[in-house]
């Protein structure tokens, strides 16, 4: 899997003893989300976060830069775990409008659905939902990996430019809608695909490949049962058919 | 941005409830628009009676006493209708056991200058402008009782900011309309709807939409139907809750980029812009949750 991450800034911090790294836990019913991501951007390596009664509450656990473990037992509002980095963020629940926006590395695991928008404009890391995801799930994706168990909703990877999207059910309207590049794999139903988005063979390079990202979110589908799509190549360039269209 | 907080209850032993979970979800959904808001109670003792038209007018301060009001209408109606006038926060509500359209005509009558809000057998709206939890305490929310509640923030961008462009909408019988977005050809509608008759409080554009509603209704349309309709003559964003005397109906545009988020339980609908107005209603840890899909029509009736 390809990740980018920032450079390593924290060499000189020494990580707790793996036996001494119980989780703290922060409980949002009193304590503001403000503190608990201060706290989290003052983390090191190894240390982990368990987050109590989030209660829908926005913008929980971003920007995340060290490899840390929050778990999130309940529901997350909008961009839970956006800016990600390194760490692994599991949301026991469901998540809205945004999560992991813009992640970089490091993993984000979602066990009930995701509203709209989920992972977009990600460069890197691994975005697991186990429901559904909403509508324009990895629109504009810049190399991460996103492996959805449900269906996701229409306008979904539109102008996707690189990393895989694997869904384990249906995809809405208007899949890879301008796509430049990035790999799509779908094992139910496509609604429709978007402009210059095309249905490609499934090779033995991608059959490995959809069997990793399947494997890294610890699902067990047959990556023969899913079909590959990806862009056409047609938009890349100035048609000068249309140039009397101006 | 808006936001909306709706709530259906469907076991009556929650209906004494109504006020304080209605309150509870509006105070998380004050952030999407703080400007000024409006609330729609179903069936609330106190405000309306089965058999008794009330109507809702804008405003504390009709410029009359609540007597001569009283009296003003007394006159134009037959001798048994009884009416009575009471004042709930910035809202004044006169009630009388004749048909709605009569109590409108006798109201409108001798107040020209009124403006009516809500009407109907069973529903009582208010709106106002200022913070949305400060309206609320201003007309009580939190004890009310009800079988419905409808709440909207507004963050106006059609129309200005005034009480009158505050929603719910209400412009039939027991119907209420709420929007989180906008209409984009709001005003070829209306001029429509203008040639067939249909007379505006406002300029906003969600009173298109809800006159709208109202004129399919009309016409013989399932609130279902007339939703579908809806989205084949209004072009924009919306996410929309219209409320009847016993049903709710949630519907999103097909693009879909205005939230909504539904739990349901045996106990209640409940229907809110984000998750987080939900969290503290009663069972929701084993509520069915979920997204309403893009363009599609949900109903729940009593």
């Amino acid at each position: 899997m390809v990740t980018l991450t920032a450079p390593e800034t924290l060499g000189a911090v020494t990580a707790p003893d793996d036996d001494a790294a119980a989780p703290t836990v922060v409980d949002l019913a009193d304590a503001p989300v403000r503190g608990l991501n201060q706290d989290l951007h003052h983390a090191v390596d190894g240390q982990s976060w368990t987050v109590a009664n989030p209660g829908g509450k926005h913008s929980l656990a971003v920007g995340i830069n060290a490899d840390v473990t929050v778990t999130i037992d309940g529901h997350a509002g909008y961009y839970a775990a956006g800016m990600h980095q390194k760490g692994t963020v599991k949301v026991n629940g469901n998540a809205g409008v945004g999560l992991a926006e813009n992640i970089m590395s490091g993993t984000v695991h979602v066990t009930g659905d995701a509203s709209q928008s989920a992972a977009a404009t990600g460069h890197g890391g691994l975005v697991v939902i186990d429901g559904n995801a909403g509508a324009r799930c990895g629109i504009s994706m810049k190399g991460v990996d996103i492996v959805v168990g449900g269906n996701i909703g229409h306008m979904s990877a539109f102008m996707a430019q690189a990393g895989r999207l694997v869904v384990c059910g249906d995809a809405g309207d208007a899949l890879g809608d301008s796509i430049y590049e990035a790999r799509i794999y779908v094992k139910g139903t496509v609604a429709s695909l978007g402009a210059d988005c095309i249905e490609k063979p499934l090779r033995d390079e991608h059959l490995a490949e959809l069997a990793e990202l399947l494997a890294a979110a610890g699902r067990t589908d047959n990556p023969a049962d899913f079909s590959r799509y990806g862009s056409a190549r047609n938009l890349y360039h100035f048609h000068v058919d249309n140039s009397t269209a101006y | 941005m808006c936001g909306i907080a709706a709530l259906q209850l469907r076991n009556p032993s929650l209906h004494p409830r109504m006020g304080s979970l209605l309150s509870s979800m509006l105070c998380q959904i004050v952030d999407r628009g703080p400007d000024s808001a409006g609330l729609a109670v179903y069936n609330t003792p106190g405000l309306v009676s089965p058999g008794i038209s009330t109507l809702s007018l804008l405003g504390r301060d009709q410029g009359i006493t609540t007597a001569a009001l009283t009296a003003g209408v007394a006159a134009l109606l037959p001798s048994d209708a009884v009416p009575a006038v009471q004042v709930v926060g910035d809202t004044t509500l006169v009630s009388a056991a004749v048909g709605t359209d009569l109590l409108v005509k006798a109201v409108t009558e001798t107040l020209p200058a009124a403006t009516v809000i809500g009407r109907g057998e069973h529903v009582a709206v208010m709106k106002s402008v200022g913070h949305p939890m400060e309206i609320a305490a201003e007309h009580g929310l939190e004890a009310m009782a009800g079988s419905q509640g409808l709440s909207h923030t507004r963050m106006a961008t059609e129309s200005a900011v005034t009480a009158g462009g505050s929603h719910p909408f209400s412009v039939a019988d027991d119907l209420c309309l709420v929007h989180n977005g906008s209409f984009s050809n709001h005003a070829t509608v209306r001029r429509e709807l203008k040639r067939e008759g249909v007379v505006f409080d406002s300029e906003n554009d969600t009173e298109v939409g809800a006159r709208y509603v109202a004129s399919r209704l009309k016409q013989g349309d399932t609130l279902e139907e007339a939703l579908v309709n809806l989205g084949k003559v209004l072009d924009g964003f919306y996410t929309l809750v219209v409320t009847t005397a016993d049903s709710m109906a949630v519907v999103r545009d097909p693009i879909a980029c205005k939230p909504a988020i539904i739990a349901e339980t045996d106990d209640y609908v409940a229907m809110a812009s984000e998750y987080r107005a939900l969290a503290a209603l009663p069972g929701i840890s084993t509520a069915r949750i979920f997204e309403p899909e893009p363009g599609k029509v949900y109903t729940w009736s009593l």
